[in-house]
């Protein structure tokens, strides 16, 4: 009985031995990021430029050839055999080795940049940050920070093991140009871009960034970055910024669903989807971890909402006089806003099935609360909406959500809970792309007929924790607001159940349960 | 009401699920297996280390007794038909905090879902260590102990479970000889062109094929474990595991001797009853009296199971539905090439039968359509490497639709993914090539040209 029990789960009898090229690989790679530990250690390198560019070169090749000796003698197809054997994969010593590592970078990146060796003011950079001040000044003609080493370090990540990723879904079109996107955007608007900017002593911006992603936006450097008359492009990054939220995200989504940006132009997807892929099975698929997920990223949503709205109210109480908009006109701004919100759900549940009783509830009493307290601060003229002190509350979001949730958690955990728990638990713009996605949007995943043999595969491998085998086996569409798109499911299918689509027709009939029983109601009166 | 299901796998599982979607009634469910349902399909994965075990169970652990569905985890030793009562060996509840259950249950109503067991054909030394089929988590774990440091696994029998048998112990970089009685990979169920371009794509995966060879005998090393298989060439080759998958009959010895009827399975009508009163019998183990026009009287695949499940609730619950399966369809996956067929397909078409053909350049994907020469009605579609909707290929065939409408339609049906490469030109050029007809492809791969063709 007890050897019936087996679990099956725990090591692979036949380790599969690395070929020679793999190791090389390993080695190189490890080689590259030993430099970056012992500077990281203080040790300040002399020619920062030769090794910099070796550092990057080893970390690039290492990456690319481990993936190009994996993948080379292998037919192409799906590459997942031993992945629940290797301890690197299934939160085994090397996974939480990596774990370790990477939340320990993030730790010392958000709460102690000067043991990295940042030095403020005009004193010279010391260890890990100032192996990168070459390529800096090369940029942009400054000394390197924190965030400039982060920032490459990322970029180098995503690029690398994009390359690595193509390789290995080289038998598929749909990841091959989703992953160059994803590089395409991660080197030229998140990292080039912006350097590139403040060279030209413009306001530091992502053009592909958005609010909420980007809280930021609306903080008081950032407004005033943008708003000074020294940035001949400011003009330019606001409405960019407004124009990506309320217009091109919409139609985007509308059409697309919201993988156009999690997983083709989103940095953070970038990461996910390319260092992040060998985790991506790690994810909680249990339906607990579905409430919990929305739970939490609502949460995140309105508190970002909360933060965001009062950031911008105490931004004119602050500037009276230096910019347009009075404090009264933003709290009324914020008002119209609401009630326009609460119009349009209760219309949408009105003319449409959508929402339930409940959603509708919470939704309306939050924005009420919020037009509620822009009104009694446009009445009492204080220089907070939320009673609290904006600035606390900036504070509290940047530390809990910004840092230690899409930071530490979110990449630190990686080999812990898997790529996407930022994305899927945390990120209000993920919200905000979802509820559109659910209800306002052509995408869905379809399934074909009957085909299902309900393995698991899908579901085992889908990065955001969707059951998508829960919906597959009853032959019902999947419409689920936390879906990025990114096709992995249906790569992995044995039976080609599954298909990302964009169409106009039928999506609520086709999502209904039990689309396709084989033995129909009809049948039934008829006997 | 008392219902018990006897057997956890997909047939069995339907029929509690729909039972409970449909009534009140108890409802209890004895396995032997597992304590949970899990997907008999996915072993192979579970081996190859893409899922643990749990992640092939398609119901969370909790799903069962917040649905109300009891289950027992025991084999049924016998049945008393008379006094409806089930004999228990080894009974244990799946929920420990539940009193143990009784040695013998009773019934109102009965289905019997006991699955397959892979077949043995007498050969000499078939009952060594070492020498199993592949069909339980058993099996599995059988295999899994002894992979460490195998040299050779000699895999008898070349069908869907073989190759799978292939591919697993390829991913563990255990050399396998795969022993294939017919002159070609799987020629009884595919056509010419798709089993040769299996024939290939298991020797690019560096399996040694052997057609046209069967197994004589096994030989022991002395101490009752395998040492070597010799082939009807005389061949000798040495090995630690072999697998036996030259198909499975369905699992139902421990029925002999009763007064149910029992041919190579439960003997059942279309309303799946059997012959005796509320006794019903579904899936691998049931043996249709009577089946559909082409269909086979034992269809031992996952859908026939589901399908099966299904219909037998309705049965059970005063809504009387005949088992109607509906026009074939499978799948498969051969190492890395995908299968999917609808309709009528055959490895040796009659006369009538007249098919277009395209293969890729690189051997590695293929369409096929089927119709009948007389009258152009498209009968069926063999994919390879290339997915096709389900629903409207079902569609077409049923509704005998003429061939040249199906082909100007074709990219409709396209299911593979977005910027996937297109084939459908492709085939039409050979239909016209083969006809002089000058016909073209009207309708590309998208969903909305599906939904409008589907909706007709
Ligand atoms: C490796 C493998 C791969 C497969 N792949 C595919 C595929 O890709 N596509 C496809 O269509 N089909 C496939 N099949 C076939 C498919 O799995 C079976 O047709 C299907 O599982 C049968 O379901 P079932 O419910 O009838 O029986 P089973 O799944 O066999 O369930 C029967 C259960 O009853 C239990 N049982 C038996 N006797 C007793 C007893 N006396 N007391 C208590 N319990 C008992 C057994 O332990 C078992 O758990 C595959 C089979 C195998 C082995
Ligand atoms: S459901 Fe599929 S496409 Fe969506 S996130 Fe999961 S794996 Fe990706
Ligand atoms: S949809 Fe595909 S991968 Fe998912 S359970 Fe079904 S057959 Fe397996």
């Amino acid at each position: 009985m007890n050897q019936d029990n087996h679990s099956f789960s725990l090591a692979n009898p036949n380790p599969s031995h690395l070929n020679l090229g793999q190791k090389i690989s390993i080695a190189v790679g490890m080689l590259g990021i030993f430099l970056i530990l012992i500077t990281w250690g203080g040790l300040t390198l002399p020619r920062p430029d030769i090794f910099l560019s070796i550092t990057i070169f080893m970390m690039m090749a290492g990456s690319i050839g481990f993936g190009y000796f994996s993948y080379k003698n292998k037919i192409p197809g799906i590459k997942n055999n031993n992945v629940w054997f290797d301890s690197f994969m299934n939160r085994g010593t090397w996974g939480w080795v990596f774990g370790i590592v990477l939340t320990a970078l993030y730790i010392f990146l958000y709460w102690a940049p000067q043991y990295l060796g940042k030095a403020s003011g005009d004193a010279a950079n010391t260890g890990l940050v100032a192996l990168f001040d070459p390529l800096s000044y090369l940029l942009k003609g400054q000394k390197a920070s924190e965030w400039f080493v982060y920032g490459t370090l990322y970029t180098v990540a995503v690029l690398g093991m994009g390359v690595k990723y193509i390789l290995k879904y080289r038998h598929n079109r749909y990841q091959i140009v989703r992953t160059l996107s994803v590089m395409f955007f991660q080197l030229g608007f998140a990292f080039l871009l912006p350097e590139f900017l403040m060279a030209m002593k413009e306001p530091y911006y992502d053009f592909k960034n958005m609010w909420p992603l980007n809280f930021y936006f609306f903080q008081d450097w950032s407004l005033d970055s943008m708003l000074a008359d020294s940035s001949k492009l400011g003009w330019l990054m606001l409405t960019s910024g407004f124009l990506m939220m309320f217009l091109i995200s919409p139609i985007l989504t509308y059409f697309y669903g919201k993988r156009w940006y999690c997983s083709w132009v989103c940095g953070c997807g970038g990461l996910a989807e390319t260092a992040g892929d060998p985790f991506r099975h790690l994810s909680d698929k249990s339906l607990f971890a579905w409430k919990l997920e929305r739970w939490i990223i609502y949460s995140v949503l309105v508190f970002v909402t909360i933060t965001s709205v009062a950031l911008i109210y105490s931004y004119s109480y602050n500037r009276q006089g230096k910019i347009m908009a009075t404090p009264q006109d933003v709290a009324l701004i914020v008002i119209g806003l609401m009630l326009l919100g609460i119009i349009l759900i209760w219309a949408l549940k009105k003319y449409t099935q959508v929402f339930t009783k409940k959603m509708l509830i919470i939704v309306t009493s939050i924005l009420g609360f919020i037009a509620l307290m822009s009104a009694l601060t446009f009445v009492t003229g204080s220089s907070n909406v939320f009673i609290i002190d904006t600035y606390q509350l900036k504070f509290w979001y940047g530390l809990f959500i910004s840092q230690a949730f899409a930071g530490v958690i979110g990449v630190g955990f990686y080999p812990l809970l898997g790529n996407r728990v930022w994305c899927r638990f945390g990120c209000p713009m993920a919200a905000i792309l979802g509820i559109q996605q659910k209800f306002f949007s052509r995408f869905r995943i379809t399934t074909n007929g009957g085909q299902c043999i309900s393995c698991g595969n899908c579901s085992t491998y889908c990065e955001m924790g969707i059951d998508v085998r829960a919906y597959a086996q009853k032959g019902q569409d999947i419409v689920r607001s936390s879906c990025v798109g990114c096709g992995v499911c249906a790569a992995v299918c044995p039976r080609g159940v599954l298909r990302l689509e964009n169409g106009s027709t039928d999506i609520t009939e086709r999502t209904k349960q039990l689309r396709t029983i084989h033995v129909t109601e009809d049948e039934i009166k008829i006997l | 009401m008392k219902i018990v299901i006897i057997g956890n796998g997909i047939s069995g599982i339907t029929a509690a699920r729909w039972i409970r979607k449909l009534s009140d009634h108890e409802i209890t469910v004895i396995s032997g297996e597992s304590d949970y349902f899990y997907s008999r399909t996915a072993l192979m994965y579970i081996y190859m280390g893409h899922m643990r075990k749990k992640d092939t169970q398609p119901y969370e652990n909790w799903f069962w007794e917040k649905n109300r569905i009891h289950l027992i985890r025991a084999w049924v030793e016998n049945i008393d038909f008379n006094h409806k009562t089930l004999q228990l060996k080894k009974a244990i509840q799946v929920n420990k905090t539940k009193p143990a259950p009784p040695k013998e249950i009773k019934y109102d109503k009965l289905i019997i879902a006991t699955g397959s067991s892979p077949n043995k054909f007498g050969w000499p030394g078939q009952d060594l260590e070492g020498v199993r089929g592949l069909y339980s988590l058993q099996d599995l774990g059988y295999m899994e102990r002894h992979s460490k440091n195998l040299k050779r696994a000699v895999i008898v029998g070349g069908g869907l479970i073989g190759i799978e048998m292939a591919e697993m112990f390829h991913s563990r970089n255990i050399p396998v000889t795969f022993l294939v009685r017919e002159k070609s990979y799987w020629n009884n169920v595919l056509p010419l062109e798709e089993s040769n371009m299996i024939n290939q794509h298991i020797i690019e995966n560096h399996i040694d094929l052997k057609l046209n060879t069967e197994l004589k005998e096994i030989i022991d090393d002395g101490t009752g474990k395998v040492a070597a298989i010799i082939t009807t060439e005389g061949e000798k080759i040495e090995c630690g595991y072999v697998g036996l998958t030259a198909g499975v009959h369905p699992n139902i010895s421990f029925l002999k001797n009763t007064d149910l009827e029992i041919g190579r399975g439960i003997k059942v009508n279309e309303y799946l009853e059997t012959n005796i009163k509320d006794v019903y019998a579904i899936g691998d183990c049931a043996e249709q009296k009577n089946p559909l026009e082409g269909r086979r009287a034992i269809e031992a695949i996952w859908y026939t199971g589901r399908m099966m499940g299904e219909t037998v609730a309705y049965n059970i619950c005063d809504k009387k539905i005949k088992y109607n399966p509906g026009i074939w369809f499978n799948s498969a996956k051969f190492f890395e090439i995908e299968y999917q067929v609808y309709g009528n397909i055959q490895a040796n078409p009659p006369e009538h039968h007249e098919s277009i053909y395209w293969e890729h350049s690189e051997g590695n994907k293929s369409i096929r359509i089927v119709f009948d020469k007389n009258t152009s009605e498209t009968l069926g579609f063999n994919l390879m490497g290339i997915r096709y909707r389900h629903e409207l290929c079902e569609k077409w065939i049923r509704e005998k639709t003429n061939i040249e409408e199906v082909l100007q339609n074709l990219g409709a049906a396209n299911f593979d993914p977005e910027f996937y490469t297109q084939y459908e030109n492709d085939l039409i050029d050979i239909y016209n090539q083969k006809t002089g007809k000058n016909i073209s492809l009207k309708k590309r791969r998208s969903f909305n040209n599906f939904f409008k063709i589907f909706s007709k």
